[in-house]
């Protein structure tokens, strides 16, 4: 049971770590918009650059 | 109705044929404005916008060139001072409203568009807001040019001064996150460590490792209680200093006093810890906080956005003519202003010189332009759109109409939440008793039984605390929200809900939300010789010029122009020109027939009705009015079917308001109503006992909206409404009203249900602590578990297909 006297601390010190990596994003505005992100992340910015033959019919 | 536009949706004309190449395929276009943008889309290599949009764009006709001209004023030091934040070096920032973002890939084509610019530094847009935050270097780039380059794509930005309100908002924001996340994961590890303990409880366990672990769980639990719970020890403080009673304080002294026992319990190696408790406590206490801050800020944002529909800048005219681009807040009262057209009016005053006509329908509900003469009063906020206006500023700032609606609607609002004050009344005495009762409990155990005295109060405290019960009526309406956005339905206000199943009246009014609120052409008659085609090409081509509603819906029925000589607009009559040596006239009867001397029988309709003539002869008549939209019919049944009675209640005159009603059967209709008239026929309504929904669209109806128990607005209405209303139909279609009152009845069931539930745990669990068969850890887990409950039986309320599909 002594390894508790390890494990504890370290699950503190990791709790710690996850706690400043939440404010992190806090601060840097990543609540701000809640819907945005889940859309963008299907957009690819080289999309151009992928051959579409085939694949022009409409999708819109 | 054969094609529609690729860009904007709309119905593609046969002529002129326009086409624009996207994704190796010609698509259609229906006008010039969006074959421009999408050429300027595909020329950026930014194509796939259309392959990931979701909705279809808007339709760029505001985009026209002498506004885009005027982009270049916001570059002016003096115009910028008001919303732009100078940085080090040649570094700025600014905040910008977009209009036409109507979906995620409108966002991903501003970001890549704009990003690209040389110069720019950041370019953020937010979805939820519609807005973006943009920092350039000023020696690379101009604000102008940022403001053109979204305009080539076929979106419209304005600058704007967040306001303090907002940074506030986004301030608390941040802090209660901060507090909610440190409670959050500190509860989670001393939790984990009070299962151990409870477990050596019984299985036994070494003293030093216990001791231990009550050590990590005192250290954990110290940010919890003196970070995170700072707010409930503030207003607990607050309430005793103005000797009232609310349900922070019994919160406070729970876990106040928890902690404090368990700090004096860890160094005196006593037999208990509560440090869990305190821990859950906080954190599910601190998770409502939370929900109910958001509803909270949205509504705030209402008198904010009236200041908006001023412009931020206005030319002044010195003394001796020269013109001069200065901010709105620097104009004071006698100075002269030139407002061309399509600008809006920056404060109120008279026109000194030129006659124009003003689109009044944000302040009104007109939705007809009026005529303004020299000496006539001019309305700050309204848009001029004729011809050049010099106006000479009489009220600015406070003294505008546009404030004197914004103070009415702040007031409504802080008269509004009448029922929560009354709640919070029954609040108090329900914790008064609740403290009396546990002290009566501490008492009669300290007598009996002082070793478990504090173990059992804090189980009163903990196990009565109407948590399930304060959950359950936000957690319902949260869920209900979520699934109302779906169908299309903005909730804004967080009663909105609960008061839209109660309600027993709708007042519709007329303007924009029973119709359409465009002008179209419904008939049209020939009076003279010449064919359908040629009256239809001349008419049109008189009409292009103009910005008139009225010309707008003329010059949309044929594509076709001629050439025509010396268009020349007369305001409040109507525009001559010159074709093939004829002398033509367009608008009403006596500016047109004055040309040829002819008589015409006077049609008495509802409609407006416009006139085109020549010089021997009268050839056509236009009959102009607003079209129902087409689910208003089948919207109205539903509504009796559901038992509710219907008003129509207009600014308008008689005959087009009672047209309307008698086409829908609605018997109880007002017509010719001011903004007060309004709101006197809703609160005699609400004198009857009747609980009114006022469905809205324009400014002029914001006090009218605030003042009914639950206000709607229609998404194609002006910003603010959106704003004051309590909630959104977001989409044009009228039938999401029928399915969002479905929706808030079955939710008001699931808050009598969630109440019931919750009060039957407390009433049950509350005689069991008391009694002393409840430790504080089973308090606090009952208190879970009945909390879980109430929010599973609200997560119900999130499955919305069945209603999509009845309506």
């Amino acid at each position: 049971m002594t390894v508790l006297y390890f494990l504890i601390p370290l699950a503190i010190v990791m709790m710690i770590i996850a706690v400043l990596f939440f404010l992190w994003t806090i601060r840097s505005g990543q609540y701000e918009d809640l819907d945005g992100p889940a859309y963008r992340i299907l957009m690819d910015d080289d999309d151009p650059l992928v051959p579409r033959k085939g694949d022009v019919s409409d999708k819109s | 109705m054969t094609q529609a536009c690729f860009h904007c949706g709309l119905p593609v004309p046969i002529e002129p044929d326009l086409q624009v190449k996207i994704q190796g395929e010609p698509r259609a276009m229906c006008c010039h404005g969006c074959q421009a943008v999408a050429e300027a889309i595909v020329a950026g290599g930014l194509e796939s916008f259309y392959s990931h949009r979701t909705a279809t764009s808007r339709r760029p006709e505001d985009l026209i060139p002498a506004q885009l001209e005027r982009l270049s004023m916001y570059d002016r030091e003096i115009v910028q001072r008001s919303f732009v934040t100078v940085a080090e070096g040649d570094r700025r920032r600014a905040s910008l409203i977009l209009e036409g973002i109507t979906c995620a890939a409108c966002v991903w084509l501003n970001e890549r568009h704009v990003r690209r610019l040389p110069g720019i530094l950041t370019f953020d847009v937010n979805l939820s807001n519609h807005r973006a935050r943009v920092e350039w270097d000023a020696t690379q780039i101009q604000l102008s040019d940022i403001l053109r380059a979204i305009a080539a794509i076929g979106y419209i930005a304005h600058p704007f001064d967040p306001g303090k309100q907002e940074e506030i908002h986004r301030r608390e924001k941040r802090i209660a996150l901060r507090k909610l996340a440190i409670a959050g994961v500190a509860a989670m590890q001393v939790m984990m460590l009070a299962v151990a303990l409870y477990a050596g409880d019984y299985s036994g366990m070494d003293a030093d490792l216990q001791h231990f672990m009550r050590w990590v769980s005192l250290v954990l639990t110290v940010p919890v209680v003196f970070y995170s719970a700072t707010s409930f020890f503030k207003n607990a403080w607050r309430d005793i200093q103005r000797r009232q009673a609310s349900m922070d304080l019994p919160v406070a002294i729970a876990i106040g006093g928890a902690f404090l026992a368990s700090v004096w319990m860890t160094l005196t190696g006593g037999h208990e810890v509560y440090f869990d408790s305190v821990c859950m406590f906080a954190f599910f206490l601190l998770s409502t906080r939370y929900l109910e801050m958001g509803a909270r800020h949205r509504a705030g944002e209402a008198a904010e956005a009236l200041v908006r529909l001023l412009p931020a800048t206005a030319t002044r005219l010195s003394s001796d003519g020269a013109e001069d681009i200065v901010s709105v807040a620097d104009l004071r009262a006698g100075d002269e202003v030139l407002i061309r057209p399509g600008e809006v009016v920056p404060a109120d005053g008279l026109v000194v010189t030129g006659v124009s006509s003003l689109d009044e329908s944000l302040l009104s509900g007109e939705s007809l332009p009026l005529l303004r003469h020299p000496g006539d009063p001019l309305v700050g906020g309204t848009l001029n759109i004729e011809s050049p206006l010099v106006m000479r500023i009489e009220k600015v700032g406070e003294d505008t109409v546009v404030s004197s609606i914004g103070r009415l609607l702040e007031r409504a609002q802080m008269e509004k939440p009448r029922i929560a004050y009354y709640a919070d009344l029954i609040a108090g005495w329900f914790v008064v008793g609740l403290l009396m009762l546990a002290s009566l409990v501490a008492i009669w155990w300290w007598f009996h039984d002082p070793m478990r005295a504090f173990a059992i109060t804090l189980s009163v405290l903990v196990v009565t605390c109407p948590c399930a019960l304060s959950l359950a009526t936000p957690l319902a309406i949260t869920a209900a929200t979520g699934s109302l956005t779906r169908l299309g339905l903005l909730a804004t206000r967080g009663h909105a809900i609960e008061t839209l199943a109660k309600v027993t009246d709708i007042v519709f009014d007329k303007t924009g939300t029973l119709t359409k609120g465009q002008l179209r052409v419904l008939d049209l008659e020939l009076l003279g010789t010449q064919g359908l085609t040629a009256v239809l090409a001349i008419a049109a081509t008189l009409e292009q010029q103009s910005e008139h509603p009225v010309a707008k819906a003329i010059g949309a029925q044929a594509t076709d122009r001629v050439a025509m000589t010396d268009i020349v607009a007369t305001p409040g009559m109507g525009v001559q020109g010159y074709y093939a040596g004829q002398h033509y006239r367009i608008g009403n009867l006596q500016f047109v027939s004055a040309l040829s001397s002819s008589k015409v029988a006077v049609n008495a309709s509802n409609r407006t009705s416009v006139y085109l003539g020549n010089d021997t002869e009268l050839l056509t008549r236009f009959d102009l009015g607003d079209e129902l939209r087409p689910d208003a019919a089948t919207m109205l049944v539903a509504l009796r079917n559901l038992g509710i009675s219907v008003h129509l209640l207009s600014g308008d005159a008689q005959g087009p308001v009672m047209a309307v009603a008698q086409e829908l059967g609605i018997t109880q209709a007002v017509f010719a109503a001011s903004p007060t008239d309004k709101l006197a026929y809703v609160r005699q309504l609400q004198d009857k006992g009747a609980i009114v929904a006022m469905v809205g669209d324009g400014v002029n109806d914001a006090p009218v909206l605030a003042g009914a128990n639950v206000s709607i607005a229609m998404g194609g209405g002006t910003e603010l409404a959106h704003a004051a209303a309590d909630l959104v139909i977001l989409s044009d279609h009228l039938h999401y009203l029928v399915a969002g009152l479905q929706m808030a009845r079955r939710t008001l069931g699931i808050i009598r249900q969630n109440l019931g539930m919750s009060l039957a745990y407390n009433m049950s669990a509350l005689p069991l602590a008391a009694a002393g068969f409840i430790a504080p850890w089973m308090a606090a887990l009952g208190m879970s578990a009945s909390s879980l409950v109430v929010v599973v039986n609200a997560l119900r309320l999130r499955k919305v297909d069945a209603l999509r599909a009845k309506s």
